[in-house]
């Protein structure tokens, strides 16, 4: 399997403040990774800089063999922005149609990425009136539109029920043994044993990185929760 | 930039406006209802209406462009869907131009539709031409525009961009001449209004209204307006960053 994320030594400053400090991660191709920490542990910093969107202070970020922020990338990587960044006074169809426009990708894909994020009967709805879970699942579906080689989602299960979020993690799994990449970042503990592979942030640091079986093995914990605490202590005691 | 992109976008923009039925009508009725009021206003000495009339025709498209880009332009860059924007292939042009093309469509609708008004049933004089006072209503509403964008950027919420009209706005309608004729202005309140993009593109207005010929001046205005408002556009094209802090 090749790389298709690489991160070393990446710090970022933000408003006078170090939110990352020096953060190392291989992301392999086709995989599904959690990113998985606390608010404000730096989640949405490190999926900025991946998608090339944050200024950083040192280290580099390499994405599908490029550096993060190369013009190429910007049509073979995907982002959902936390907040469901999307048109509010435009319908799900003009939405979609619009970034698909911009993406260069045909009107048919449409249709495809409605039904993909299991939005279909809505699709002449004004986004304004859209609940929560269905704003959410419209963001995420103007960043599949041309099916990128690399997805990047934050915290795209905010909000939504527990079927939905089955079926989007469902989804995730589907785009990845097609190939896609995927690094989602959720604060919810029980959405990780849903990832190939988990990487744990915390306070702008990597706690660790694994499987969700070797993180339990490791820490000899019986669930994820208990796992993430015990390696938050044996951070702190080091 | 892509031409697909950039209608794409100008695309978009008319079709969030269709969506808005109530600020499409504020757009077209109010300049109608100002007019028909200056009208009604100078009834007993209708050179005054003849004279500012023209003006105003052109100033409207200006300021409503200026307020409709601040605000939509600061939602962009608020909701997320700018940074969502700038990741994707999207060139700044593209998002820029895609802009104009719509609003200038607007202001094009809103000339037309007051200068029917005016030059029909107000009883206002074009002067040289009907169509010149139209084209020069777009050429002001995409001044407008530019100078919205750029105010934008300095812009937190939506309170401050609302605020930015008087700011921006009230002093230019105040010195370009259609209040107190330049000449007679103190000489640093002229030397003020040399440097505020207005003051040429009223006068390129009022020279148009006026029954004397245009003169080389009235081309030295056109050059300026369309100056400025390519470096207007510059400036906003250069606060669109795709990586931020």
């Amino acid at each position: 399997m090749s790389t298709a994320i690489s991160v070393r030594a990446l710090v970022v400053v933000r408003g006078g403040r170090e939110v990352l400090h020096g953060i190392d991660l291989d992301v392999e191709s086709g995989s599904v990774t959690g990113l998985l920490g606390p608010s404000g542990s730096g989640k949405t910093t490190l999926l900025r800089s991946v998608v090339g969107a944050q200024i950083v202070a040192s280290g580099s970020v390499e994405v599908l063999g490029l550096p993060a922020g190369t013009p190429e990338l910007r049509s073979r990587v995907g982002y959902q922005t936390q907040a469901p960044s999307v048109y509010p006074d435009l319908t799900i169809v003009e939405n979609l149609d619009y970034f698909s426009r911009i993406l260069d990708v045909g009107q048919s894909s449409v249709g495809e990425t409605v039904d993909l994020v299991a939005l279909g009967g809505l699709e002449g709805q004004l986004a304004a009136t859209l609940s929560g879970g269905e704003l959410a699942r419209l963001s995420l579906a103007a960043a599949l539109l041309n099916r990128p080689e690399l997805v990047v989602l934050d915290e795209p299960t905010v909000g939504l029920d527990p079927v939905l979020r089955q079926g989007l993690w469902q989804t995730f799994h589907e785009l990845a043994e097609q190939g896609t990449t995927l690094l989602v970042s959720s604060h919810v503990m029980d959405e990780a044993s849903r990832c190939d592979v988990l990487a744990l942030l915390r306070d702008g640091r990597l706690l660790a990185t694994g499987t969700p079986a070797e993180l339990l093995e490791r820490t000899g914990s019986s669930d994820l929760d208990a796992a993430f605490l015990a390696l938050v202590e044996e951070g702190s005691s080091e | 930039m892509s031409p697909q992109r950039t209608l794409a976008t100008a695309r978009r923009v008319l079709r969030q406006l269709r969506h808005d039925p109530r600020t499409v009508v504020l757009l077209l009725a109010v300049p109608c209802v100002l007019q028909v009021l200056m009208h009604a206003l100078f009834t007993n000495s209708p050179q005054v209406f003849q004279k500012v009339g023209v003006p105003l025709l052109g100033l409207f498209p200006f300021v409503a462009m200026f307020i409709v880009t601040s605000i939509t332009m600061l939602r962009e860059r608020v909701s997320g869907t700018l940074e969502r924007l700038l990741t994707t292939p999207l060139g700044r042009g593209d998002l820029l131009v895609g802009y104009a093309i719509a609003f200038a469509l607007v202001a094009a609708v809103q000339a037309a539709l007051v200068s029917a008004l005016s030059f029909g049933l107000l009883g206002l004089d074009a002067g040289h031409a009907a169509v010149a006072v139209v084209g020069l209503a777009i050429a002001n509403a995409i001044l407008g525009m530019s100078l919205g964008l750029f105010a934008s950027a300095f812009a937190r919420t939506e309170f401050q961009a609302v605020q930015f009209m008087p700011a921006f706005v009230l002093p230019q309608i105040l010195l370009c001449g259609l209040i107190v004729p330049r000449d007679a202005m103190a000489g640093w309140l002229r030397a003020i209004s040399a440097v505020l993009p207005l003051t040429y593109a009223y006068d390129a207005l009022a020279r148009l209204a006026s029954s004397s010929p245009v003169g080389a001046r009235f081309w030295v205005d056109l050059l300026v307006t369309s100056g400025v408002t390519v470096v207007a556009l510059a400036l906003g094209a250069a606060t669109l960053r795709r990586r931020t802090p």
